[in-house]
């Protein structure tokens, strides 16, 4: 069964630019572009993990990752927040609220794989 | 045992009586067991203002002139109704500033001045011997009658004989030392007489006894009742006009004059102020004198013409004395035991009046007339002078009765008993306007007070004085025919022609108006001084709160606490002296100052306050002046004293002013504050969103260039797709950066602006043409009208192209490829012209038709819509603002929106150098 991942983030080249990353390393992907559709798109199928941007339309990064946190089926959902501003506050308040990790806009792309690579448990390359 | 001696053991054994009651109510007082705390005491001593002119004397009245005898009862009632206003007021303000006497009074409230309480004094001495005269006059005739027709028959022998014998020199010896140890046994600072005042309310009952007495004899002894006797004088024609007004001198006119002369008496006449004001216990018991003061003159009226007709009737032809029918009419009737009664009841009135009016006027004219005199020539210094004045007071009362006795040798004899009385009546009147207008007009001042008194004496003494002199042939009688040095408008029976009056009312006419004009014009017309002003103040609002003071001010100079008890107390003994002191002191919770140490302002005044009780108000002023050294302040230094205390005031004011000020200030800075934090949190929120906005294009293009180089066998496709991303996303970062930077310009102000006259539709054309690639790349359709003329106006080229070119870009954007129409119209007004731009795109939600303009607000409708950056709504808003014109959207969504903007042709933007925020 391939991991699941969901894209969620309002920038379509963002959004174009994570898949390319995702489906390169063999997930099945899906993504929206705002908060209200993310927790849509988790209530269908509850993916593995998600990749969650802060500025959202709608319902922000933190209010989806709230939500997710406190529906104890979720619980096995890895969250990664993306955000744009890169304030320690930000990522303080995104791992208060139940995130398993954050990476800061612009972000390397290799970084990123391993992140995301690590919270599910996929060793080395 | 002949009448005679039967006669003076009577009188002695009354008098005697009279004492031992004054005895037992000043013995009742001193266990604090007072008898004259009532009403009906205070009542029957108000009664002191019937006399025994009023007892023998109305009915001589009646006899002759019938009911011309009733003002002297009316007025008092009248008076009575206005106690509640008048007599209220006048006790308040006796008992505040401890005043003793109506001179007191006057001087008192006209800045204490010793002239003014030495002037009333004097007039009072004048004006009211002629009463102690009659009086005496009074008592040695009844005396006289009764002893010689005791002996023989009425009308036996004619006439009595006139008065050769002495008896009215020993009616005054023996009244003069019932005057002085009733009155001056101690030195009292109220002069509050308890003794006194309980004699006098019983011999009020004994008097109103015998007369109603003498009544019912007459009525149903003589005669057969009120019917009988009335029925028998109507008979006669010559008795029957006593019952009309024909038989009144001087009419109607003469008539009221004595009734408001009867109405000023029972007030200012040196008793009636000393037992209504002075004695006065309880203001309470006003209430009840109004009603029954009025009654028990009514009961002394009851038997007057009835008794007086009577004596017609019987005593017809014998010329009898209609002044003694009282006494010889029980003779008459073989009543004699009766008639002794009678006499006792005379000799009531005449002691209680004379007793009262003695002390009264002694202590006037100690306090107001000898005592200034004393201090100016600075006989008083010495250590006790209490004793002192009760021996003065001592020698006052003797004295005035032996001038009253003198008068009565000298004026008596020519008159009847009721013509001198009123004489008496006119002159107390005088002091009715100082008074009235005292304690209602705070403008009255003390010049006005002594010119209009003076005026009023003098006419007083010219019309009626000097004319009665005229009448008893002491002075020749061409000064009442011809005027005084033959000049006929001096007349003192017809001033400058007045013939219109009876004497009296005459007199009373010309004295009252000089009285009351001089003191109004003189008073208008004057400066009151510090003291007059004060003075004036505390008499008129006695009744207000806090009222009361303000003349502490006027001792600035130096005087030591020893000397000021030294003072006190050399005329009130030195222990009630320091009790008195020491009372004031721990009442008012003051620190007790060293005897070396200067005495307080207020505790001077205090002292001063004390001694107006004893010595009276103008006397304590002298006293007082003389101890403090340092002169008394004028009007000037008080009112400078008043000014410290105003800027004091002034001062605080000004404080509070500051604070409020400060507190203003402080509100500001904490606007200022709260509005700079504000901005802060802006500039925070406006870095925090331009990073973002900043980041946003920047992670594309890391992340495709990574993807790049990081996939080298990645499709031709998929790699020319992402180098096209990154390219783009590069051309927005720059343009964000360019708008970012020009928004800041444009909020700093730094921005310049190049005006000159310009076309908006050559503009519009220009910004068409940049923009056509992108609708030709969509295939939108750009619909222009233009008009056929230019429309000019003062702005800046450049700026407003970016302007129309933003337009348009937005328009294409919103608009769905190949089926999208954006047109654009010109509007003009001669002020005004403008652009619309009208797309048939997604259109906006109402919610956001504002916020569009806000930086950074983008539209998140659909995911495939080209980059924009956020900001160019905004610039195109500062500019359009700078250009001091308007810009806003219409839209339904679904349906297209229009952007509009308006600009002034006149009006270009300023360059300026100034921080916008």
């Amino acid at each position: 069964m391939p991991v699941e991942i969901l894209i969620v983030d309002d920038a379509p080249n963002i959004v174009l630019s994570l898949e390319f990353l995702m489906k390169k390393e063999g997930f099945s992907v899906r993504s929206v572009v705002d908060g209200d559709a993310a927790l849509e798109a988790i209530k269908i199928k509850r993916p593995d993990l998600v990749l969650l941007d802060v500025m959202l339309p709608k319902r922000n990064g933190y209010e989806v990752c709230e939500a997710v946190r406190a529906n104890p089926d979720w619980k096995e959902v890895r969250i990664i927040m993306l955000t744009a501003k890169g304030r320690e506050v930000e990522q303080e308040k995104g791992l208060a609220l139940g995130a398993d990790d954050y990476v800061t806009k612009p972000f390397s792309t290799k970084d990123l794989v391993v992140k995301v690579r690590g919270l599910l448990g996929l060793q080395g390359d | 045992m002949s009448w005679q001696w039967i006669v003076a053991s009577i009188s002695f054994s009354y008098l005697g009586l009279l004492f031992a009651v004054a005895y037992y109510a000043d013995y009742r007082a001193k266990q604090g067991r007072s008898l004259v705390n009532n009403g009906t005491i205070y009542t029957l001593s108000i009664a002191v203002y019937c006399t025994s002119w009023t007892y023998y004397g109305s009915v001589g009245r009646a006899a002759v002139s019938g009911v011309s005898f009733l003002p002297i009862f009316l007025g008092p009632t009248l008076m009575a109704a206005l106690w509640w206003l008048l007599l209220v007021k006048i006790i308040a303000i006796a008992k505040t500033n401890r005043i003793t006497s109506i001179a007191d009074f006057i001087a008192s409230r006209y800045g204490k001045s010793p002239i003014l309480g030495g002037m009333v004094t004097l007039f009072v001495v004048i004006g009211v011997m002629p009463y102690i005269a009659l009086q005496l006059k009074a008592v040695a005739v009844s005396l006289d009658v009764l002893i010689y027709y005791l002996d023989v028959e009425v009308g036996a022998q004619g006439p009595p004989p006139a008065l050769g014998n002495d008896t009215a020199f020993y009616v005054a010896m023996i009244l003069a030392l019932f005057a002085i140890l009733f009155g001056t046994r101690h030195l009292d600072a109220s002069e509050r007489h308890e003794g006194m005042v309980t004699a006098i309310a019983f011999e009020s009952l004994v008097k109103l006894g015998a007369f109603l007495f003498v009544g019912l004899f007459v009525t149903y002894g003589l005669f057969d009742g009120f019917g009988d006797l009335f029925a028998q004088a109507m008979a006669k024609p010559e008795l029957r006009r006593l019952m009309t007004f024909d038989a009144v001198p001087g009419g109607y006119a003469s008539w009221f004059s004595m009734t408001f002369l009867a109405m000023m008496a029972v007030v200012f006449l040196p008793r009636q102020f000393q037992v209504l004001v002075v004695e006065n216990v309880n203001q309470s018991h006003i209430r009840q004198a109004a009603w029954l003061f009025p009654l028990y003159l009514l009961a002394f009226n009851l038997f007057v013409l009835p008794i007086a007709l009577a004596g017609r009737l019987i005593f017809a032809d014998l010329g009898l004395e209609p002044d003694t029918f009282v006494l010889t009419l029980p003779i008459y009737g073989k009543q004699d035991w009766l008639a002794l009664f009678v006499y006792l009841g005379g000799l009531s009135a005449a002691t209680s009046m004379v007793i009262v009016e003695a002390i009264a006027m002694s202590i006037m004219v100690s306090n107001d007339l000898i005592l200034p005199l004393f201090l100016r020539m600075r006989i008083a210094n010495r250590t006790n002078l209490s004793g002192m004045i009760l021996y003065l007071r001592r020698g006052i009362i003797l004295g005035l009765l032996l001038l009253g006795y003198l008068y009565f040798r000298l004026i008596g004899e020519s008159h009847t008993l009721v013509s001198i009385g009123l004489v008496s009546f006119a002159a107390v009147a005088q002091f009715a306007p100082p008074i009235l207008l005292g304690i209602f007009w705070q403008g009255a001042s003390r010049r006005g007070a002594i010119g209009g008194l003076l005026a009023g004496f003098l006419v007083w003494s010219h019309t009626l004085l000097l004319a009665s002199f005229a009448k008893s042939g002491w002075i020749a009688e061409s000064f009442l025919t011809h005027g005084p040095w033959g000049l006929s408008w001096l007349k003192p029976e017809a001033l400058f022609g007045l013939t219109l009056f009876d004497p009296m009312t005459h007199s009373v006419f010309w004295s009252i108006v000089a009285n009351i004009g001089v003191l109004v014009i003189i008073s208008l017309f004057d400066r009151q001084s510090a003291v007059e002003q004060i003075q004036a103040m505390n008499f008129v609002n006695v009744f207000e709160k806090g009222a009361k003071g303000g003349d502490e001010y006027l001792w600035s100079g130096y005087v030591s606490m020893a000397d000021l008890k030294e003072l006190l107390s050399r005329f009130i003994g030195p222990a009630q002296s320091n009790i008195d002191i020491n009372n004031y002191i721990c009442n008012h919770g003051y620190l007790i100052p060293e005897d070396e140490g200067q005495a307080p302002a207020h505790l001077v005044a205090f002292a001063e306050k004390r001694l107006t009780g004893a010595i009276g108000s103008a006397s304590a002023r002298v006293i007082i002046s003389s101890a403090v050294k340092g002169e008394e302040l004028d009007l000037q230094g008080v009112m400078r004293i008043l000014d410290e205390t105003s800027q004091v005031i002034e001062y605080s004011q000004r404080l509070e002013l500051k604070s409020r000020q400060l507190e203003a200030a402080t509100k500001q800075l904490q606007e200022a504050n709260a509005r700079l934090q504000e901005l802060d949190r802006m500039k925070d929120e406006f870095i925090s969103t331009v990073s973002h906005e900043l980041r946003t294009p920047l992670t594309a293009i890391r992340a495709f260039s990574e993807i790049l180089r990081d996939n080298e066998d990645m499709e031709f496709l998929d790699r020319q797709k992402f180098t096209e991303i990154i390219i783009k996303e590069a051309e927005r970062l720059t343009r964000l950066v360019n708008q970012i930077l020009d928004l800041a310009k444009i909020e700093s102000g730094k921005m310049e602006w190049h005006l000159s006259e310009v076309d908006l539709i050559s503009i519009a054309e220009e910004a068409m043409d940049a923009t056509r690639q992108l609708f030709d790349n969509k295939s939108v359709r750009l619909i222009w009208s233009a008009p056929e003329h230019p429309m000019m106006l003062l702005g800046d080229r450049d700026k407003i192209i970016q302007v129309v070119i933003n337009l348009l870009s937005n328009a294409v954007k919103f608009c769905t490829a190949n089926s999208g129409v954006v047109e654009i119209h010109a509007r003009e007004t001669p002020e005004e012209v403008g652009l619309a731009v009208v797309d048939n795109g997604i259109g906006i939600p109402p919610s956001s038709l504002d916020l569009v303009f806000e930086k950074f607000h983008q539209v998140h409708t659909a995911i495939d819509l080209p980059l924009g950056t956020g900001l160019g709504l905004t610039i195109c808003r500062r500019i359009v603002e700078r250009h001091h014109g308007r810009i806003w959207a219409e839209s339904e969504l679904g349906k297209g929106a229009t952007f509009i903007f308006i600009l002034p042709r006149n009006h270009g933007p300023e360059n300026q150098n100034h921080d916008e925020q």
